[in-house]
């Protein structure tokens, strides 16, 4: 049984297929990513497993459980944890405040706030590397930093799948390899990453699977190497 | 770790309050106009800090406070007679909490305008509801009742301002406090960090009800006769907005000074202008809106960062989220 | 059988008529504008005032003083506009702290405008009979001057419609309705355009009023609130920024107000509200358009 198991998935905005009949699957300790023109649907795909987006039809199988319609607070609490395309980081709170939100709220189990959460907190803080930057507030953060608060957040709600839409955005190169460090970290810990992603390099290097999405359908799926010499993704990408 | 200073400062400030205020009964007489004045103040710092309690962290700009305490003040006169003074002004408290409750679980899924849209009405709709009862069922409008000791009253008001101190106190360093403020920041984020988004808006919007009934119920005690007219006066809704948007949300003292400003100012007018003094306060919150929007505490902290590099004004709480 | 029938046919449509003026009005106000102005009823109480004080004292017949009050309190709309809420929107850091300060200023403009009322006119109720003999249509019987409003309103509703169609102005507001700042892109004068349009509100609650004054209600300073809370929620009911929407909400609303009034009077606000409440929670559910 795979982690996550998505079957027919579709979301309809009036008339426009955002996603259409999806058929996916990710394993468990697997780096897939999900990568496709702007506009194929990606990110719906991504609310619709968050809970964001309720499917109009489809089923959304997370550890053997369904999951379409559920709340995203819901979600979280069962193990699914993301990132989003603009980051959504609060602003005004401290980084330690950031991710001991999601320590404290993202399990299942109520914890309170003592000092104890707050070391566990700052345990996860080292692991993305911003330990020293704990009392900074998140607005005066640069932006590679805010994306790694965003994951820190993510990470202290102790998810089993951790979902990132497109971690590396807006990255220097160099921003980009400490970036793709810290994903083959995450798989290291036990957690199972789906990600969207623009950057190929990055993708072609860390990713065990791809799945392609064109116009809200699934176009392609294999590993790096096959998808490079897929004509029609080759198509897809060269055609926009 | 912060310092220790300001916390300090404030703890010592509210205990010289505190003393002042419990003393003073000892070198006045108990139906002095100095304990009915600040009675009164009392009225409205608690209402105000109510107000924040829930508007500034989220940013939903409630216009219900004035049904609040309207319930609060007419649990107190149904059961006045029935049960003792501290019970009934609980249950006021608690009507409200309810009531909020209610109304908060169902609208505030919304956008924020819908929000303000139906509390602006619930006053009216409360009353109207009240009304109808008391015209059919009950077969008088009004009731009288026997007011309360002056001395009671106040010192009723003195217990529930430290009341929603502590419990703004508590909220600020609570598990429960940050989940709101992270609600206020980005409700996407802090829904998928696994809060209940909903219900803890629904709740905080309750708990700043409580309060209010809390004080309707103990004001009604000043009143000889009271009807739903009275009861459920828009200006009750519209005094505590001004006062906490006037002294700033960032901080629980903000709306205590707003809240005192504006209750001597009213105390002023009131005697010398009775026609004009609601028309100077509607002035006073327009012209609030245009130069202060972030209060008397938000113009102090652009003044004291007018020096530094940022110059961004610091404030946590944005009035007018929708 | 026949006769109560036509009567709640009638009677709703009646009330239906000043309600859809006044939604209009509010909602061109806060669907374009981005104002939600609370304080739209106290410009209801201030036309029906204008009309008791011309009628009762220089004798000019309300629907003469509509001549009179409808320029007047459209600039005096256009010009609160300008004065109070186009410094906001360039003050304000975003459309939503916008829409936030602007309800509470708003809410400072019900509490000077109310207080108007009350220094001017005071607060005892007052009231005028103008055109109140009784016409018989098909069996039920209605005041005419209830007939004259209907009549009014909807000369009024349908000459703004092709207001907003044919002209040029219209279309700008139209366009400033779908995106204030694709509009400006195009080349309308947009702060001319919103003060326009919340003038225009101010004037349709003031012509509302002074239609509603005309029929024997009681007036007083403090009449305004309802009417407020029934613009909202049919503009609600219709869409925001949907202008035909709010002309047929209104009425409606009138039509439920019309039928609980007769069956109990004192819950018509009652039953707008849970009406309110339904569209609210059925709206979540994404069943109704915005």
């Amino acid at each position: 049984m795979n982690l996550l198991e998505i079957e027919g998935l579709s979301k309809y905005f009036g008339g426009l297929a955002a996603a259409a009949d999806v058929d996916l699957h990710v394993g468990k300790g697997e780096i897939v990513g999900l990568i496709g023109p702007n506009g194929a649907g990606k990110t719906t795909v991504f609310n619709l497993v968050s809970g964001a987006l309720v499917p109009d039809s489809g089923k959304v199988t997370f550890k053997g459980k369904s999951i379409a319609g559920l709340k995203p607070y819901e979600i979280a609490k069962m193990g699914i944890a993301r990132t989003f395309q603009s980051v959504k980081v609060f602003s005004k709170m401290s980084v330690l405040n950031n991710v001991l939100l999601g320590y404290l709220f993202g399990g299942s189990k109520q914890i309170a706030l003592t000092d104890s959460a707050r070391r566990e907190t700052e345990e996860v803080l080292a692991f993305v590397g911003l330990k020293e930057l704990k009392e900074t507030r998140a607005q005066d953060l640069i932006l590679a930093n805010q994306k790694r608060l965003e994951v820190a957040r993510a990470l202290a709600t102790r998810p089993d799948l951790l979902l990132l839409d497109e971690v590396m955005a807006g990255l220097t190169p160099t921003e980009v390899g400490l970036s793709m460090e810290l994903v083959r970290k995450i798989r290291e810990k036990g957690v199972t990453v789906f990600m969207i992603e623009h950057v190929m390099k990055a993708i072609m290097s860390i990713c065990d699977r791809i799945i392609v999405l064109h116009h809200g359908e699934k176009i392609a799926e294999g590993t790096p190497q096959e998808i490079v010499q897929n004509r029609t993704v080759v198509e897809v990408y060269l055609g926009e | 770790m912060k310092s220790i200073g300001p916390r300090y400062r404030s703890a010592v400030i509210l205990a010289a309050l505190l003393i002042l205020l419990v003393g003073l009964p000892g070198y006045v007489p108990s139906s002095s106009y100095a304990i009915i004045l600040i009675t009164n103040i009392l009225m409205y710092v608690v209402m105000a800090e109510s107000w924040t309690i829930f508007s500034g962290p989220t940013g939903y700009i409630s216009l219900a406070p004035a049904a609040f305490f309207g319930v609060g003040v007419y649990a107190s006169a149904i059961l006045g007679d029935v049960l003792p003074l501290p019970l009934v002004i609980l249950i006021g408290g608690i009507a409200a909490f309810i009531l909020a409750f209610l109304v908060g679980s169902a609208t505030l899924r919304l956008k924020g305008m819908y929000f303000t849209m139906f509390t602006f009405g619930l006053v009216e709709l409360v009353r109207n509801l009240v009304h109808w009862w008391e015209v059919n069922i009950t077969g008088t409008v009004g009731r009288l009742i026997a007011s309360e000791d002056p001395l009671t009253v106040f010192y009723s008001m003195v217990a529930i301002f430290l009341a929603v101190l502590f419990a703004s106190y508590l909220m600020g360093r609570s598990r429960f406090g940050l989940a709101l403020q992270s609600i206020g920041e980005s409700e996407e984020a802090a829904a998928h960090s696994g809060v209940n988004v909903n219900r803890v808006k629904a709740v905080t919007f309750g708990v700043s009800a409580f309060f209010m009934g809390l004080t309707g119920a103990t004001m009604c005690w000043r009143w000889s006769y009271i009807d739903p007219t009275t009861a459920f006066n828009i200006q009750y809704s519209f005094m505590p907005v001004l006062m906490a948007i006037f002294g700033g949300m960032g901080h629980p003292y903000g709306p205590v000074i707003g809240a005192a400003v504006f209750s001597l100012l009213e105390e002023v007018l009131t005697t010398k202008f009775p026609y004009y003094y609601m028309l100077t306060f509607g002035l006073i919150m327009i012209i609030v809106i245009i130069f202060l929007p972030h209060g008397l505490e938000g113009a102090i902290e652009r003044w004291r960062k007018a020096g530094s590099r940022r110059g961004a004004v610091e404030v946590p709480y944005d009035v007018g989220k929708t | 059988m026949m006769v109560h029938v036509l009567d709640i046919a009638i009677g709703g449509l009646l009330t239906g008529g000043i309600f859809a003026l006044i939604a209009v009005g509010f909602g061109l106000q806060y669907g374009v504008a981005r104002v939600l102005n609370i304080a739209h009823g106290e410009f209801i109480m201030l036309g029906a005032f204008c009309a008791w004080t011309l009628f009762t004292k220089a004798g000019i017949t309300p629907l003469f003083s509509m001549l009179l009050c409808g320029p007047f309190f459209f600039f005096v709309g256009f010009v609160i506009y300008r004065v109070l809420y186009s410094p906001l929107r360039t003050f304000s850091e975003s459309p939503a702290v916008f829409e936030g300060n602007s309800m509470l200023a708003s809410f400072g403009l019900l509490f000077v405008v109310q207080n108007i009322g009350l220094i001017i006119w005071g607060a005892p109720v007052k009231g005028y009979t103008y055109l109140a003999f009784p016409i018989n249509i098909l069996g039920a019987v209605f005041s005419a001057n209830r007939i004259v409003t209907l009549i009014v309103s909807v000369i009024l509703g349908s000459a703004f419609y092709l207001f907003l169609v044919s002209t040029r102005t219209g279309k700008a507001i139209r366009a400033a309705a779908q995106d204030a700042g694709a509009a400006e892109l195009m080349g309308v004068r947009i702060n001319r355009v919103l003060a326009l349009c919340f003038g225009l509100g101010a004037m349709m609650a003031v012509l509302g009023g002074l239609l509603l004054s005309m029929t024997s209600i009681m007036l007083t300073p403090v009449m305004g609130m309802p009417y407020t809370l029934i613009a909202i929620i049919v503009v609600v009911l219709g869409g925001l920024g949907n202008i035909k929407g709010s002309f047929i909400g209104g009425f409606i609303l009138g039509y439920v107000g019309y039928v609980v009034s007769s069956v109990q009077p004192g819950l018509s606000m009652v039953a707008y509200y849970a009406i309110f409440l339904f569209l609210l929670l059925v709206r979540r559910m994404g069943l109704l358009g915005k």
